[in-house]
Formats: C-alpha cells, structure tokens, sequence
C-alpha cells in the first residue's frame, strides 16, 4: 500500500532530528513507564529556563570573564539543515560553550561548573556525565561532594540511565563507606515510586559489591506491607533469600517464606505476585509441592471462598499435572466445583475447562494446556 | 471499528522534519535510535523511499568516531545503542557495504566482558539491552565470530528467573523490555534452548490487561510499546497465539491520533515517534494488512533483514 503523499519530499539530513520526545535515550528501555514522566521533566525544565531567564544572577557565559577565551561551538547539524533549530537562547548558549569545552578537552573546575549547568537543563544527555567524571578523575575531586551534587538533581532523574550510572560510578569509587547513603537514597526513591526499576538495579548492586544485607529482607517486608502486590519487591525478597550469604541460602528460609508467601496469598488472592513467588520457592523441586498440605488447603480454601480464583485454579490444575490425587476430603471440595471427576486427567480437563470460562482473554493458553494431558499414571 | 490511518502515520513521521521546538533541541543526543524508529516505521508503511538515503548515511557516518562506535548525532560520544541504530539505518536503505564492519566489531568485541556481557560503552554500565545490541550489531554485519558467543548466551542464562523471564543483570526483576532483549539475542545466537517457552510464554500472555493492552511487568498500565516486546517475544517462542490478539489489535488502533496522525503510549495520550513505531511494528506482527511483515528478533522489515542475509531484492 502506498502512503499516497502527493509529490515525493525528499528529508533532508536533519529531518527526524525531533523524532524524539522521549527523555530517556535508549532504544530497549524501560520506556514504558519512563515516558509517562516526559512531560513532566520537560516542564521541569522549561520551568528551569524560565528561571534562569528571569533570574537576574544568571550571567550569560559571553558576559562572565572568566569565560572570555572560550568561542562557543554551535551544534553541527549536517549539511544544509532545513530549519535551523530555534533553541532557546540561554540553552544554545550553555551548550554552545560546552561543545567549546568538550573539543578542547578542558579538565578544569570551571569545566566541572559548565558540566553541572548542562546537566541541570538535559540530563539524559549522555556525553556531558561521561565528560563529568573525566574531569572529576582528572581534578582528584572530592567525591562526597559529588554525592551532594547527585542530591541537588535526583528529584527529577528518578528514570534516568545516566544519573544512576554516575550515581554508580561514584559510589564504587567510595567504596563501602557509600552503603549507608545508597540505601537510604534508594529507599527514598523507592518511597516515591516502589518498583523504579533503576533504583532496584541499583541496590542489588550495592549489596552485590559493597555488602549492606543486614535488613533487607524486613526492607522487602515493608514494603510488601505497604503494597503486596508489589511485584519488584516479591522479586528482591527471592534475590535475599537466594544471595544474602548470611542465611543459609533457599533451604533454610524455606518453610518461612512459604507461610509468609500463604499469608499475603490470603491477603490478596487475585495477586499473581505470590504464587509465582510460591512456585519459585519450589522450582527445583516441584514433586514435593504435591505434599504440601498447607499449599493444597490454601488453593481449595481460595475456590471455596470465589470460584472464580483463576490463580488458584492454576495451581491445583499444575498440582493435577504433576501427579497430585486429591484425598477424600479434598474430592469433595473438588466435586462441588468441577462435578464428580472419573480420573486426574479428567479433573485437570475439568480446571481447564472452568478456566477457559473464567480468564477468557487467555482462552488459548487454557485450551493449550488441555491439550497437554492425559496425565501419566504415576508408576 | 477503528482503521489504521497509514497515511497520516506517514505524514506525522516526516512532519517531525519541521519540528523546532524544545523537546528536539533537549533530545540531540538520540537523534540516532530517533531516526531508527521513525524511518522503520515509514518502511513498514512502504513510505521509505521518500525518504533520502543518501544524506542520511552521509549525517550517519559524521556520527561515527576512530574507535567504530557512533555517537547518537554528531559530535556525541560513541554508545553501542547508536552503533545499533546506524547499522539498522543503513540495513534499511541497504547500505551495509559503506561499513567498516571489522572497524565496528572490534569496538563491540571490546565492550564484552570476562562473564560474556556487554557494557554500553566505555564507562561500563552492564545491561542485557547491550547484550542483544552488541549481538544483534554483529549478526547483521557478518561478524558474530568476533565475541565469545557461548559466554554472551550464557550470560543471559544467568538473568533468567524463577518466572521464567529475565531482567537487565543477574537477579533483577523480569521484564518484558529486557525479556525481548535476551530471547531475541538467544534466538540469533541458536540458543533458545535454554528459555523454558511455556513458562516465559504463560508470563508473558498474563501481561495482557482486559482493556486488550499488554503491561511490562505485573500490575502495571498496559503501553502499546509492550505490544511490541511482549508480543514480539511471544513470536519468537511461538506462543503469540496465547493472547487474544484482536482486543490487542483494537488497543493498539485506540492509541491513534485519528487527525494528525502519530500514535500514543495509551488512548488519548499525546503520541510520539518511540509509540509510533512500536505501534505500527505491533500491527505488523499482527500480520495487519497493508503493513510489511516485521523480523521480531532484528526489528527490521523481513525483506531488509532477508536482503542482508540472502541478498534478495525487495
């Protein structure tokens, strides 16, 4: 099919310069999200600007002596630019003598400054933090200090690749003495938005590479507490239980996240969070799940209280496929709900059927799963 | 029911041409994977050919520094992300050849590390985005043999979750972005034997919120770029048939500006190229009419991506 464009516009090399809305600059991100908070950090900035327009103390870099052997460097738009960009005068200017900069490879402190004024109008430019900590190893610069810059501008970098790389690069060089402030920083972010991807990533590198274990498994239970459906942080509990070399690993947290993991099923049976965490406390070891009396009263409790518990269902219905043969006293909480069943792959035929009703947006997928049985006799 | 507004997605993408605003001036430094999308979309629109290869890869090559990485425009610092977005450029307007390709596998080898990941650029940061970047960069350029393929894989594997999905480093939470990024590399490096298909694909299928949308992680909004990651990962395991992809089609049309073209992260939002791209690339691999077939793992038109390989002409 053709776009029917009248007469065929040839683009010129900067076309598709403005392409791009999205402040965070990678092509695979978490830009879902992120992008919801563009508009947000743009009219941060244009506020920025506006301030800086209005501020009196703002002195033009061509009028500050200290700037006066510098000849500002215009971005090089390719040949024959169809529209010159109208940018705002106090941004083009910033920008124009930070190119001047960045072509002589000045390693100063007025450099650092310039690079602090950048980042504070376009921060998800990459190449002004690269140059930053190259200035900063070349001036040996007190590195707590930077720390305290990184506070000045978190507020609105929140999903910004760039600032947790820096915020990483800084904290490595700090070495442990950084745990303290990269918890307690990351916790604030976490406060403000609890599955920020950046900050978790962030974390479990610190815990990774500079230790700080000591109460993360009652930080990831806070903040279940706060949200159990909190998907991001069902996930750091499994990294705990999993990496904290202090605990003895998955065998001797077993019996407590499993009633942990029961307790919030109770609490929020729709919430697909705890029984996948249910599944991974067992997934190198699923056989034993079907003598889990506490899992299988749990699931046959859930359809008694609400038929329509598709998590549940889901559970008995793997349990089923792995060789579970209900007790009497099971069947008859079964029978109510699926009718009188001849053999377990009948049952499961039966949960997948009632499933297929009940999340019918994933029909397939249930009728794909019937199609997996019968259930091979156990020998 | 809501039609595709093909014509006006393709006026919108190049009206971005006379953009002056204030969002391109703050996004400069993107203006490479920013020309990416817009100009994929516009080939699976079969607008491409309005457009000027020849400048482009011209602008493309000034991008490009001594070491074989490119800047996201000129003057900025060499990222794999952008080296990814000048090869697929130039795949598209079928100028592979005007590549030093040994130039750009030596800086991409060089950005791998001991375990088999991939920094993003000298500075180190570890994500398997840049896995499937530094992979997928070489597969198209012929080069793969100059990584350690076995360790890239086997650091994937060591992302892998007990949800059966993956996140950017080991231990990270599962999610649908980095979820495409490792499957897709897994599947051009032949190594999708180790995803277990049927868990990924049950997580992947449950992303589908009742609206029709796809979120990329749970209980999150749905956003019609997970249309693109989730569905195109769904391809790749050949488990897209879990979903229901009518209400996903229906979603994806809702998010159209119906006026000025343009497609948006959810209905009534304001649209942008990055959702206009993974809108149009969604319908795609929703076999929608009148849209060329996406490859769900190199997210390049199935002929340019036959053309590389095969040599064939479209």
């Amino acid at each position: 099919m053709q776009a029917g464009i009248g007469t065929p516009t040839r683009a010129s090399t900067s076309s598709l310069l403005a392409t791009i809305v999205s402040q965070d600059d990678s092509v695979f991100s978490h830009l879902a999200e992120e992008l919801t908070l563009v508009a947000d950090y743009k009219a941060e900035t244009e506020r920025l600007i506006v301030r800086m327009t209005m501020d009196n103390n703002w002195v033009p870099f061509n009028e500050r002596p200290e700037w006066d052997n510098i000849e500002p460097m215009p971005q090089d738009d390719g040949p024959n630019p169809v529209v010159p960009i109208s940018y705002t005068k106090q941004f083009r200017e910033v920008m124009d003598y930070f190119r001047a900069i960045l072509a002589k490879d000045e390693r100063s402190l007025r450099a650092l400054e310039l690079t602090a004024e950048v980042i504070s109008l376009n921060s998800a430019n990459y190449t002004v933090w690269h140059f930053r900590r190259l200035v900063l190893e070349a001036l040996d610069y007190d590195l707590e200090e930077e720390s305290i810059f990184m506070e000045s501008i978190a507020e609105m970098n929140y999903k910004n690749y760039q600032f947790w790389q820096h915020r990483r690069w800084v904290a490595e060089k700090r070495g442990p003495v950084a745990v303290p402030d990269e918890m307690k920083y990351t916790e604030v972010v976490l406060n403000d938005d609890s599955k920020n991807y950046h900050a978790w990533s962030h974390r479990q590198w610190v815990l990774l590479t500079l230790g700080g274990w000591e109460g993360e498994l009652e930080f990831c239970t806070k903040l279940l507490s706060q949200d159990i459906y909190n998907n991001s942080a069902w996930n750091q509990r499994y990294f705990v239980i999993m990496k904290d070399p202090s605990r003895g690993g998955l065998q001797a947290m077993l019996e407590s996240e499993v009633q942990f993991t029961l307790l919030a099923i109770h609490q929020a049976p729709a919430n697909e969070s705890p029984w996948r965490y249910l599944r991974g406390l067992f997934k190198d070891d699923k056989l034993s799940l079907i003598r889990r009396m506490d899992v299988i009263t749990v699931c046959l409790e859930q359809i008694s209280d609400d038929e329509s518990s598709v998590h549940a269902l889901n559970l008995l219905l793997d349990l089923v496929s792995i060789g579970y043969e209900p007790s009497e006293a099971d069947s008859g909480t079964l029978n109510e709900f699926v009718g009188i069943w001849s053999s377990p792959t009948d049952l499961a035929g039966r949960l997948c059927a009632r499933l297929e009703n009940l999340d019918a947006i994933r029909s397939r997928y249930w009728a794909w799963r019937r199609t997996m049985l019968p259930i091979a006799t156990r020998a | 029911m809501t039609t595709f507004q093909l014509e006006k997605h393709v006026n919108y993408i190049k009206s971005l041409d006379k953009k002056t605003d204030f969002d391109s001036v703050v996004m400069e430094h993107l203006r490479m994977s920013g020309a990416y999308w817009g100009l994929t979309a516009l080939d699976l629109m079969h607008s491409l050919n309005d457009m000027n290869g020849e400048e482009i890869a011209a602008w493309i090559l000034k991008c490009q520094h001594d070491c074989g990485g490119f800047g996201g425009n000129i003057g900025h610092d060499p990222h794999i992300l952008y080296t990814l977005s000048a090869v697929q450029i130039l795949a598209l307007f079928n100028k592979l050849h005007i590549l030093d390709a040994d130039k750009i596998a030596r800086y991409i080898s060089g950005l791998q590390r001991e375990d088999g990941s991939f920094a993003g650029d000298e500075w180190g940061e570890i994500d398997t985005r840049f896995t499937y970047t530094a992979v997928l960069c070489l597969s198209l350029l012929k080069r793969l043999d100059s990584i350690n393929v076995e360790k890239a894989a086997d650091f994937i594997v060591r992302c892998r979750n007990f949800d059966g999905g993956f996140g950017c480093t080991p231990g990270a939470e599962s999610h649908a972005g980095q979820i495409f990024c490792c499957v897709a590399a897994l599947a051009i490096l032949g190594a999708l034997h180790h995803v277990d298909r049927d868990l990924l694909g049950w997580w992947l299928c449950e992303r589908q919120v009742k609206a029709g949308g796809l979120n990329g992680r749970p209980e999150k909004l749905p956003d019609v770029c997970y249309s693109w990651w989730v569905l195109s990962s769904l391809v790749i395991i050949d488990r897209a048939h879990w979903i229901n992809k009518e209400k996903l089609r229906d979603f994806i049309l809702n998010c159209q500006d119906q006026e000025r073209g343009g497609i948006s992260d959810a209905p009534d939002d304001a649209v942008d190229v990055f959702h206009t791209f993974f809108g149009v690339g969604g319908l795609s691999l929703l076999e929608y009419p009148g849209l060329k077939s996406i490859d769900p793992a190199y997210a390049l038109p199935v002929d340019v991506v036959d053309r590389v390989f095969y040599g064939q002409k479209n």
